[in-house]
């Protein structure tokens, strides 16, 4: 088996976008990887990302997921801070 | 699916102030007896002077939460009809930045759908809110330790 490679759109909303400087982004993850091997790659590897935290709430392709979802090739993942509406 | 006149589909984020009148006429029905209201508005603040919020989305994120909390809420009070808009963008102090309207066959059930839907928004709806301080400052809200949201909890 090769190894392989997916394609992640990520977005950042409201203060997570103001600590790195961007609403969006694409990342290059190995496969199989979850959305907390995103969250790792995002802090290590983006200017501002060390401040985001460890364990922000999340979405993958519009839904709510916890962490330890899986994420595949062409997925959008939101990294989301606490929410605030209403 | 909510549909709105000819089958033209309205989203649930809005930059204007919402009509309190066209909720109603979306949801009202002469087999409606029952029919709820609920408004939540920017509140000015007590030690600090808020003069309005900026309400920012994740705009496709928050029309999918949107349907999928309305079919929850159909589910479960099958008859009641019920419509719902989030303002986004600057909404000043005082002005309603949610309006949820619910009718039903009965007073109960009209309540409880319209409070499971702005219930739900609070924990899920992906959206947040940047206060505008008289002077000039701005704060993003946090909603566990700052208790601005409009509304019973």
């Amino acid at each position: 088996m090769s190894a392989k490679v997916g394609t992640i759109r990520l977005r950042f909303f409201a203060r997570y976008a103001e600590l790195v400087g961007r609403a969006e982004a694409t990342l290059a993850v190995p496969l199989p990887a979850t959305v907390g091997d995103v969250v790792r790659r995002v802090r290590a590897e983006l200017p501002g990302g060390v401040d985001l935290p460890a364990r922000p709430l999340a979405a993958v392709n519009l839904k709510h997921v916890t962490l330890d979802a899986a994420v595949a090739d062409g997925d959008e993942v939101a990294l989301l801070p606490p929410v605030a509406g209403g | 699916m909510r549909e709105a006149g000819s089958g033209k589909r309205e989203t649930y984020l809005t930059p204007d102030p919402v009509s309190v009148d066209h909720l109603l006429g979306e949801v009202s029905s002469p087999e409606r007896g029952g029919l709820c209201l609920f408004l939540g508005s920017v509140r000015s603040g007590e030690a600090e002077q808020v003069t309005a919020i900026e309400y920012s989305a994740y705009p496709e994120m928050v029309e999918a939460e949107f349907e999928r909390i309305l079919a929850e809420a159909r589910a479960r009070w099958a008859e009641a009809r019920i419509a719902v808009r989030h303002r986004v963008g600057v909404v000043p102090a005082g002005e309603a930045s949610i309006a949820i309207a619910a009718a039903a066959p009965h007073r109960v059930e009209a309540f409880d759908a319209c409070r499971y839907v702005i219930e739900e928004v609070k924990k899920r709806l992906p959206m947040w809110k940047k206060e505008l301080r008289g002077d000039g400052t701005t704060v993003w809200v946090d909603p566990h330790g700052h208790p601005v949201e409009a509304g019973p909890r």
